[in-house]
């Protein structure tokens, strides 16, 4: 069951030609802290794209980008064929309705119950008959397993049951692109299970494509089809996750494999051990 | 949906306790009558004594208030206090010779302004004055006079004397 | 003169947060005609913000009313003029006390409540997470709840005012045994309607300003749990100092 989405003026299905999002030299900066600098990313139609890095390289602010929640300070961000920075309210608000954000934690509506909550959209865009509603929320929470739990309140469920609620609400209209920010942190292996094969399968049987912004590398490479390791600001190593795992890098290396130590260092900068511990000079009394 | 009517009814109670609260403060508390001041046309009175008579006094005609005092001030020429009545215009019908006369309500009560009617067949309107008065009656000024009179019944041969003669000597 | 400097910093924070409050409002205020649209919405912020404050406002009004029947009739018997309770109680009670006091509650009790929802909104990204499905939280989420509160303080205040004459009464009349006619008549004659429409428009004037700034610190609270807890402090003492301010403008007005 798909809803038409309302027809804008620039926003032509297939715009963007091979790449359904883009970022092209983008530059952000907070108080004086440089996040990117000069950021290269196509998102491929129809493909699951992993951004990956260490922690604090900014990957949910890229998300924010792309969303039109904040504009880069130089450089393009393309979605579907428009450069988001320059739409108005209306036109990114029609933008948005064509794209599907799952939060790390879910960020369900607490006031309201899971049918509802999956529902929200439905309700706040369109004007249907309720058994269509009730069809549609249904179909998508059976979609990721939880029609049962219909009834619940968020504060009912467990961590992943509300990332799935979360994740049926991001599809219930149908959208062009799902993005995912941390699907899989702080989840046992089972619900990391559950979660990683309905990103896969809902990319593949609804035809969308699918950002997922992580460091859960073994998860993510698993169902990737191409990937971005970040680092300092920008594009450190890009490809499948087979071509990442033979990476000259040592950066990469150092992430993908989960080394302690590297060129991320383990030590926090600090004054020299030995004059700390024993005073300077080493040793005198 | 069960939530949503329980609350419809509870925020609807709500809104009736509230609109029951402040019709109750408008009619039971206020005194409604004059809501709007052009309602109503003025009359000023002089007095050489107004009492304990204020501001906010009802004025009434055969017990019925019809209006309320607005103003009191004092004329330093005329050496009277001039008040200000305000009537409800509906009571356009009072003889311009009719009388004002300032009345206790009660023994100890709050003082209040009386209109007796007179015969005249024109009407007060707005502004006019209200030739006929009777001032306050004064305790203090009823007890002298009592007095007075008592002292004069004695100086005059009556066989009664009062107890109370002795004392009023001044 | 570093006092003097944090005095400056300090006027130069005032003056910004008044700006983002002002302009908060004027997008507040124009969403106003669309907001009435919902009225589902308007109805359950109601409940939230009156309703559930009954509860306070009646049990408070109740003794402040009878507190005042005390404390008058010890005053006014000094000075030998205890029929006139009802007249003193009732204006102060409906020109001053009602509506500052309905207004210092309710800040405590639904601004706090206002101001924390929306703070937890903003920190577990439930108000991104509307943006990003293209529904505008100001909308759906504030308006609602600023309209709500709106609404329900100037009934609350009509509510505090008439149970705490109740309670004057109920001192007065039942326990100091004054004549239930003279103490109802006097105040009949000296409250005017102008007294009951000043305490209403006090009370409506400190309920846009307590909602406002409740959901201002709300929206604008750091996504953090420390941050909603600020939030919600700011709300109850900023609400009460405007609430303060606002009685002082509004009586020097109506007066």
């Amino acid at each position: 069951m798909s809803i038409e989405p309302n027809p804008s003026s620039g926003g032509k299905p297939g715009a963007g030609g091979e790449y359904i999002a883009a970022l092209r030299g983008v530059h952000y900066a907070v108080d004086e802290k440089r996040v990117f600098a000069g950021l290269d990313i196509g998102i491929r139609r129809g493909e699951v794209t992993a951004i990956m890095g260490p922690s604090g390289t900014g990957k949910t602010t890229l998300l924010r980008l792309i969303t039109g929640q904040i504009q880069a300070d130089s450089g393009e961000v393309v979605v579907d064929g428009q450069d988001v920075a320059r739409l108005g309210r209306a036109d990114l608000y029609a933008l948005r309705r064509r794209m599907g954000m799952l939060f790390q934690n879910g960020a369900l509506l607490t006031d309201i119950d899971v049918f509802e909550n999956v529902a929200f959209p439905l309700r706040e865009h369109a004007r249907l008959p309720e058994r269509l509603v009730n069809a549609i929320v249904l179909t998508k929470l059976h979609a990721v397993g939880l029609r049962g739990a219909a009834h619940l309140m968020p504060q009912q469920l467990s961590g992943g049951m509300a990332r799935r609620v979360a994740l049926a609400r991001a599809i219930v209209m149908d959208p062009e692109i799902l993005i995912y920010d941390e699907p899989f942190a702080g989840l046992d292996p089972i619900s990391m299970g559950v979660v990683m094969r309905l990103i896969r399968s809902l990319n593949d049987a609804l035809g969308i494509s699918s950002i997922v912004v992580t460091h859960d590398v073994q998860e993510v490479s698993q169902i990737a089809d191409s990937s971005y390791i970040l680092s300092e600001g920008r594009v450190m190593a890009s490809g499948t996750p087979r071509e990442l795992q033979s990476h000259p890098s040592p950066i990469v290396h150092q992430f993908l494999e989960g080394l302690a130590d590297g060129p991320v260092p383990f030590h926090y900068p600090a004054p020299d051990y030995r004059e700390q511990l024993l005073g300077p000079g080493g040793g005198a009394g | 949906m069960r939530q949503s009517r329980a609350i419809d009814v509870s925020t609807g109670l709500f809104v009736l306790l509230g609109l029951v609260a402040i019709v109750f403060l408008v009619t039971q508390i206020s005194n409604r009558e004059f809501s709007l001041t052009d309602t109503s046309f003025r009359l000023k009175a002089q007095f050489e004594n107004i009492g304990g008579l204020k501001v906010g006094a009802p004025v009434k005609m055969a017990g019925v208030t019809i209006g309320r005092v607005e103003q009191i001030g004092y004329d330093m020429q005329l050496l009277k206090a001039i008040v200000t009545l305000r009537i409800d215009r509906k009571y356009d019908e009072i003889p311009n010779d009719s009388d004002a006369s300032i009345f206790t309500a009660g023994l100890l009560g709050g003082q209040y302004i009386g209109i007796s009617p007179g015969g005249s067949e024109d009407y007060f309107k707005d502004g006019d004055q209200v030739e006929f008065v009777q001032d306050a009656i004064v305790l203090e000024n009823l007890i002298s006079k009592y007095m007075f009179s008592q002292a004069a019944k004695d100086t005059s041969g009556e066989p009664e004397a009062s107890s109370k003669a002795p004392e009023t000597k001044e | 003169m570093s006092l003097a400097r944090d005095l400056l910093a300090g006027a130069r924070d005032f003056l910004a947060r008044a700006g983002a409050l002002s302009r908060f409002f004027g997008r507040l205020l124009l969403l106003v005609p669309g907001g009435l649209l919902r009225p589902r919405l308007i109805v359950d912020q109601v409940y939230n913000a009156g309703a559930l404050s009954l509860a306070i406002i009646m049990t408070s009004g109740l003794f402040v009313g009878m507190v005042m029947g005390l404390q008058g009739h010890d005053l006014l018997s000094r000075i030998g003029s205890e029929e006139s309770l009802g007249t003193g109680a009732a204006l102060t009670l409906l020109k001053e006390l009602g509506p500052v006091v309905t207004a210092l509650l309710f800040a405590g009790r639904a601004g706090t409540a206002l101001a924390s929802e929306i703070g937890l909104m903003r920190a577990t990204d439930q108000l991104s997470a509307m943006e990003i499905m293209a529904v505008d939280p100001m909308r759906r989420v504030v308006l609602p709840r600023f309209l709500g509160g709106v609404i329900s303080m100037p009934l609350l205040t009509g509510i505090f005012v008439a149970i705490s004459i109740y309670g004057v009464q109920l001192i007065g009349v039942q326990y100091f045994g004054i004549d239930q006619g003279q103490f109802w008549s006097e105040m009949r004659s000296t409250v005017e309607i102008e007294d009951v429409r000043e305490g209403l428009i006090k009370g409506f004037v400190f309920g846009v300003a307590c909602s406002l700034i409740a959901v201002f610190e709300g929206y604008n609270a750091e996504p953090t749990a420390e941050g909603v807890g600020r939030a919600t402090t700011r709300t109850v003492v900023v609400s009460a100092v405007a609430t303060l301010v606002l009685d002082y403008i509004v009586t020097a007005i109506l007066l």
